[in-house]
């Protein structure tokens, strides 16, 4: 059967994370932004709304299953209200869902339940670097294996409260594939440096980190000492920036529109000018035709078809692309007022250029 | 809950037109584009008996539920197996699938406009032994996108209670077979009153064989050349009173219904143009990548763009291109299938079907450099057959103004 229709616990969900987003993210945002920092209370309020809760089995502290699906709709719904509070809240899924989707049973209770069961807390992950064409699957921080012990070598950039962790996943390349690796912070070679100043998404605090021949028990390795596959972890990266960007260029869009149809221009509205709803009607299009192509994607990686993998990548790349067009064109129709801080759409723009560089930033 | 699984009947309808299609329509697309005008007879045949044999025929399916074993009643799909259908068959030729045989536009139009009863009268004929087109005139020389400024006006001779039609159309896919091969019709559209705009306008059922009305023109086309695209002139063509779509209350004022009824017919029929749209761009994409896999390029899905090659990003681009039209298509239809309010998504689909097919054409021929301009392959025939989609049945301009009016929430009036 084809249906688009999402189930009513989804409609729950989503209901739930939408009025969070209205009513809490969305009016903060600007001075989160500016600010440079979310206040914590914001954070933790999104926390309790579940969404990584839901997506975790009881057995390791959740009430639900992992679902891509469901995580692309809340994901969609949550960064509509503001980006970087949604990475933010999302953060220790960066830790728990790699977790969930490719740990071995062990490391899955062991892990997993505190996280999944406490307050929030800043479980963080370290795989993008800062060079130009960063690819998680040629990574070029290292892993070698020493008799009971890995170490990791190389640079890592982007990682999200990686100065309050507990604990990161540290992906890196071992024989020349991405393994993950769980890395207590604090040990030894382990050196985070400034934080990061950035295009965008400003609020969220993200450093690099060094890690100087990291040593950790063998054991550490994601999946354990077999490892695990890497391919669902990355088409879940997708999926997850797929959905932050249809949020964003939602956002966008609907300012774009209220702001068209109230300005005044040449004795009518700016939007009854063709050149300008014609362009909102193709952002419409656009996001309409994209998010279709991720929920296509997820329901692929739920339901383990094989070009799962594939489609999700296609939903990325289509929306990466999606994201810059939809929220470059709403400043446009803003005019010399969508340049001015004081109106969110420059803003959206600075976050819309980042979906196509910023995978493993966010998860779900 | 969402999901993407095709149903078993669809996955069995595309099995088998994947076979008609790879049989019946590549074989021959390069004689019945290099002989504008004839008429693909083997496929027509083929199609009518195995229509007929399904119940299928014309743009819009009269589905009764059906219930599966238990009694309950099975999810309504018949727009989606419409949708599929067309793809697959404009992926085997999109000209020859135009010849396709049953009610097409024509009886899309009756069953949006007409009675029931005429419903029943004028669409048995598509199930009969012979195959029967069925057409739609509504475009005139001067009075294309503009549909209101049509000027075939219709007049009712009361003494005999006939309409008396007078005027040319132009641009009536299968005009020609509808009126000239079997027993077939065209539903032209008239106005009752020429100064009364949109609300004049009403529509009227020509059935072949009726006096009065000329095939005068077939065009010479860019593409979709097996296609007959014919010009009408209507000379004191006399209709029995009944043959006017509609109820009474509708036909007897002045009102909008009829326009409306026009647009209802194109909000049915936009997604499936999508589709056919959808199915020529897959052709070429699936070709452009067997093409390129013979000269041992592949696509490494995965990578980050700065690792691509230049031909390894284009056919990504076009692969999400495609898909995602595809699935908006899917979308519309699934809608109408649920009796949901699809305008929004049936131009949307439309418009990026009919963006995309152009796009992907276009770039696949620059990519295959002078072997995808020569006509050794048919790329250069699909890169003329892609454009009408883009143009007929609401070019994408108008495409994009109903979006744009539905996503504003403005009238015609608000915004031309």
């Amino acid at each position: 059967m084809y249906s688009f229709e999402p189930t009513e616990e989804q409609t729950m969900l989503i209901d739930t994370v939408s009025r969070f987003a209205h009513s809490d993210l969305r009016p903060a945002s600007h001075d989160a932004d500016e600010e440079g920092q979310i206040p914590l209370n914001l954070i933790k309020k999104g926390w309790e709304l579940g969404v990584l809760q839901a997506s975790t089995p009881e057995a390791y502290g959740g009430f639900g299953e992992h679902s891509s699906i469901t995580g692309v709709l809340a994901a969609e719904e949550m960064a509509w209200g503001d980006l970087a509070s949604t990475l933010a809240v999302m953060a220790p899924g960066l830790f728990a869902i790699p977790m969930l989707l490719a740990g071995s049973e062990e490391q899955k209770r062991e892990y997993l339940p505190p996280i999944v069961e406490g307050d929030w807390s800043p479980y963080t992950a370290a795989i993008i670097e800062q060079h130009y064409d960063y690819d998680p699957n040629e990574l070029r921080t290292t892993a070698k294996l020493d008799g009971d012990s890995l170490v990791l070598t190389g640079e890592k950039a982007y990682v999200p409260f990686a100065n309050e962790a507990k604990s990161m996943l540290v992906f890196a390349s071992l024989n020349g594939q991405t393994q993950g690796f769980i890395v207590p912070n604090g040990l030894s070679g382990i050196i985070i440096g400034e934080r990061q100043k950035l295009l965008g998404i400003n609020a969220l605090s993200v450093f690099p980190v060094k890690f100087n021949e990291v040593r950790i028990p063998s054991a550490n390795r994601l999946g354990g000492v077999n490892g695990h596959d890497f391919s669902s972890i990355l088409a879940s990266y997708w999926l997850a920036t797929s959905a932050m960007a249809l949020g964003v260029s939602k956002a966008a869009l609907e300012y774009a529109i209220d702001y068209a149809k109230d300005r005044d221009v040449f004795g009518m509205k700016v939007a009854q000018k063709q050149s300008i709803s014609f362009m909102l009607a193709e952002m419409a299009t656009e996001i309409e035709a994209i998010r279709t192509l991720a929920w296509e994607a997820a329901w692929m990686l739920d339901t383990g078809k094989e070009e799962a993998y594939k489609e999700a990548y296609l939903a990325h790349t289509g929306a990466a692309d999606m994201a810059m067009m939809v929220t470059d064109r709403a400043v446009q129709i803003l005019g010399g007022h969508g340049y001015i801080r004081e109106h969110p759409v420059e803003k959206w723009m600075r976050e819309g250029r980042s979906f196509s560089l910023l995978v493993g930033m966010t998860i779900i | 809950m969402i999901e993407f699984e095709a149903p078993k009947p669809i996955s069995q309808q595309s099995f088998v037109l994947k076979t008609v299609a790879e049989n019946m329509m590549r074989p021959v697309s390069r004689y019945f584009d290099e002989h504008e005008h004839e008429v693909p007879w083997d496929y027509i045949n083929f199609m009518h008996m195995a229509m007929k044999a399904t119940g299928a025929g014309s743009l819009a399916p009269k589905e009764a539920p059906k219930k599966d074993a238990e009694g309950k009643e099975r999810p309504r799909i018949g727009y989606q197996m419409l949708a599929f259908m067309l793809e697959m068959l404009s992926w085997g030729d999109v000209g020859i699938y135009l010849c396709t045989p049953g009610g097409g536009l024509g009886a899309a139009a009756v069953q949006s406009n007409g009675t029931p009863e005429q419903n029943a009268k004028f669409l048995a004929r598509f199930g009969e032994e012979k195959p029967a087109f069925g057409a739609m005139a509504m475009t005139e020389s001067q009075a294309g996108s503009d549909t209101s400024a049509i000027r075939t006006t219709a007049a009712l001779d009361k003494e005999m209670n006939q309409w008396v039609l007078n005027g040319e159309k132009i641009f009536v896919t299968g005009g020609q077979k509808s009126l000239l091969e079997g027993n077939g019709l065209v539903v032209v559209w008239a106005t009752i009153d020429p100064s009364a705009g949109r609300a004049g306008m009403r529509p009227f059922v020509v059935e072949a064989g009726t006096p009065g009305i000329k095939v005068t023109k077939l065009e010479h086309k860019m593409g979709i050349r097996a296609s007959d695209t014919a010009s009408l002139v209507l000379q004191d063509c006399h209709l029995p009173f009944e043959n006017i779509l509609g109820s009474p209350e509708v036909i007897q004022d002045k009102n909008t219904t009829g326009f409306k009824g026009a647009m209802a017919t194109f909000d049915a029929t936009r997604p499936l143009i999508g589709a056919t749209a959808v199915g020529v761009a897959r052709a070429t994409l699936e070709l452009l990548k067997e093409l390129l896999a013979q000269e041992g390029i592949t696509i490494r899905y995965g990578l980050p763009r700065q690792k691509l090659t230049n031909i390894e990003r284009e056919i990504i681009d076009m692969d999400v291109m495609l898909r995602s039209a595809w699935l908006l298509v899917i979308k519309a239809v699934w809608m109408a299938d649920n009796h949901k309010s699809n305008s929004l998504e049936a131009s949307m689909s439309k418009v990026r079907g009919g963006d995309v097919v152009t796009k992907i054409t276009q770039r696949a021929i620059e990519i295959m450099g002078p072997i995808g301009y020569s006509q050794d392959l048919l790329l250069e025939k699909w890169f003329r057959d892609a454009k009408i989609s883009d143009i007929y049945e609401g070019t994408g301009q108008i495409n994009r103004l109903i979006v744009a009016r539905n996503i504003l929430g403005y009238s015609g009036r608000d915004l031309r």
